[in-house]
């Protein structure tokens, strides 16, 4: 089977011209007997580990085993937004990190992504909560990271159809904006890793299951899948919403219950809105897509279920939060919404490294925040797996901390899962 | 719209509860100085796919903490018990 070898301008021309069929983008791979790693989960974070092992580590016999189809599960059904405004020491420097990879993936994966920093404004509704959002921009500006401090009549000129009128719920105070977040199309960060992994060795092999580990006492030596048994040197797990039940496979149980989170897009309409937006009343995110729907969700439904299909109760406390910041919107139809089945972690903050068994490391936990982090969760993990030893950036990340006493919690919620 | 069967009140739409989370974990006992107990009943969580003995509060209703029986993969609801009679119908 032919592989296109680098997509060009010219060859796209050419093909436009000539009529000649697109060659698959990679290969449909058969399970070996055995790899260096074999990574659970064909999902971005997956793709990615594989990618940065093959291309950082030079580590290239390895497996990606996804139990559906690529690309099915959350990263297809997330809300596509990329930033980097977080203000603890050490997610601060791992979503920047993100950030940058971000800005450089689609010429590395030679497949363009459609980054599109058309920047983020997260709101404040009242002083001390635009006091906080000083305090986080500073936080990023001592790092580095670029954030803009907007009083009301700076956001008014910039947003002018937000609702600023006297009868408002949640008066606009001002906000926090920071130009270079984003947006990126999420098929295509799935399908750009595949491809440049699989261009560099790696196996990806769809409708296949992990059905249970092989064990020598402590040590994990591979899986057993629904297409037979498979050895690896290391095996990485990093399935988001199924955590739990691959984990309990060894009889590990993990800080995380799985909850729904919908998201939803309207009809399209012409250009709209050209940012990102964040309400600061409630947990709610905005952004209009190329095609011109409105891209939007907010909170978990609220209690654990891996139905992948949402209650209605959200649907409308969702769609209040679009009038409440943008009257114009009630005039607009939802056209889908969807759920996906997020890991949700007792501080909001993930897990990735290693695990009580030797050779076996886990990502997992993502709560809200997985799709951003899609870039540096694959570096770290990569490095992590490449060295046995945790990424610097990942080190306040690891699955004992609540053992510890290191509970993470960045948005000061408090330890709960359901009340992330 | 999720529905449940409150021992009190009848079956309601599931907004007029507060979810409470897991309802098989034990509570370590009090004054017990053991901490691996406490860190699974506060963090680890089952998480299963299938059925889960859960605690829902009807704060819009009788006030009353349930024990529900709800499957989580498919969200069908089964029987609903009063948390304080140890959730036994």
């Amino acid at each position: 089977m032919k592989l296109l070898s680098r997509y060009s301008a010219l060859g796209l021309a050419r093909r436009a011209l000539t009529n000649v069929r697109w060659q698959r983008a990679w290969r449909s791979a058969s399970p070996r007997e055995s790899y260096d790693v074999v990574i659970v989960g064909g999902g971005g974070h997956g793709l990615a580990t594989a990618y940065y092992l093959a291309a950082r580590h030079g580590i290239t016999k390895v497996a990606v085993l996804e139990r559906g189809y690529l690309g099915g599960g959350n990263v297809g059904r997330n809300t596509t937004l990329v930033r980097s405004n977080y203000q603890l020491p050490g997610n601060t420097e791992f979503f920047e990190h993100s950030l940058k990879l971000w800005e450089g993936l689609s010429h590395e994966l030679n497949f363009n992504v459609m980054l599109s920093q058309r920047g983020q404004l997260v709101l404040a509704h009242g002083p001390s909560q635009l006091d906080v959002l000083a305090r986080k921009g500073n936080t990023m500006r001592l790092n580095g990271i670029d954030a803009e401090l907007m009083d009301r009549k700076q956001i008014e000129g910039f947003l002018p159809f937000l609702d600023y009128s006297k009868r408002s719920r949640f008066p606009i105070y001002g906000g926090l904006f920071q130009q270079r977040a984003g947006t990126a199309r999420h098929d295509a960060v799935a399908w750009g890793y595949a491809r440049a992994a699989d261009r560099l060795g790696v196996d990806i092999i769809e409708n296949c299951e992990v059905t249970g580990f092989l064990r020598d006492a402590d040590r994990i030596t591979g899986v057993e899948t629904t297409r037979g048994r498979i050895g690896a040197a290391r095996t990485a797990v990093s399935v988001a919403g199924h955590s739990s039940q691959v984990m309990a496979l060894l009889g590990l149980k993990l800080p995380i219950e799985s909850h729904l989170l919908q998201a939803f897009v309207t009809e399209p309409i012409k250009p709209f809105l050209d940012c990102v937006i964040s309400f600061g009343a409630e947990l709610f995110y905005i952004s209009q897509s190329d095609k011109g729907g409105m891209v939007f969700g907010g909170h978990i439904d609220g209690f654990n279920s891996y139905t992948q299909r949402g209650q209605f109760p959200k649907v409308q406390t969702v769609a209040e939060c679009a009038v409440a910041l943008i009257p114009a919107m009630s005039r607009l139809r939802l056209l889908r919404h969807w759920a996906g089945i997020q890991d949700m972690t007792p501080d909001g903050s993930p897990f990735i490294g290693r695990t009580p068994f030797r050779d076996l490391y886990l990502n997992a936990g993502w709560c809200y925040q997985g799709f951003k982090a899609t870039p540096a969760t694959g570096w770290c993990l990569a490095h992590t797996i490449a060295h046995d030893d945790e990424h610097p950036l990942i080190r306040h990340l690891a699955l004992d901390r609540f053992e510890r006493g290191n509970g993470f919690d960045e948005y000061g919620l408090g330890l709960s899962t359901w009340r992330q | 719209m999720l529905r449940i069967p409150c021992p009190h009140c009848g079956e309601r739409d599931y907004t007029e509860f507060r979810y409470g989370g897991d309802a098989t974990k034990l509570r370590p006992a009090h004054g017990s100085g053991d901490i691996r107990a406490w860190y699974e009943h506060v963090f680890l969580f089952a998480n299963p796919k299938g059925s889960h003995r859960e605690y829902w509060q009807h704060v819009q209703g009788c006030r009353q903490w349930l024990v529900l029986e709800r499957d989580t993969a498919t969200n069908t609801v089964g029987s609903a018990s009063l948390a304080r009679r140890g959730g036994v119908a």
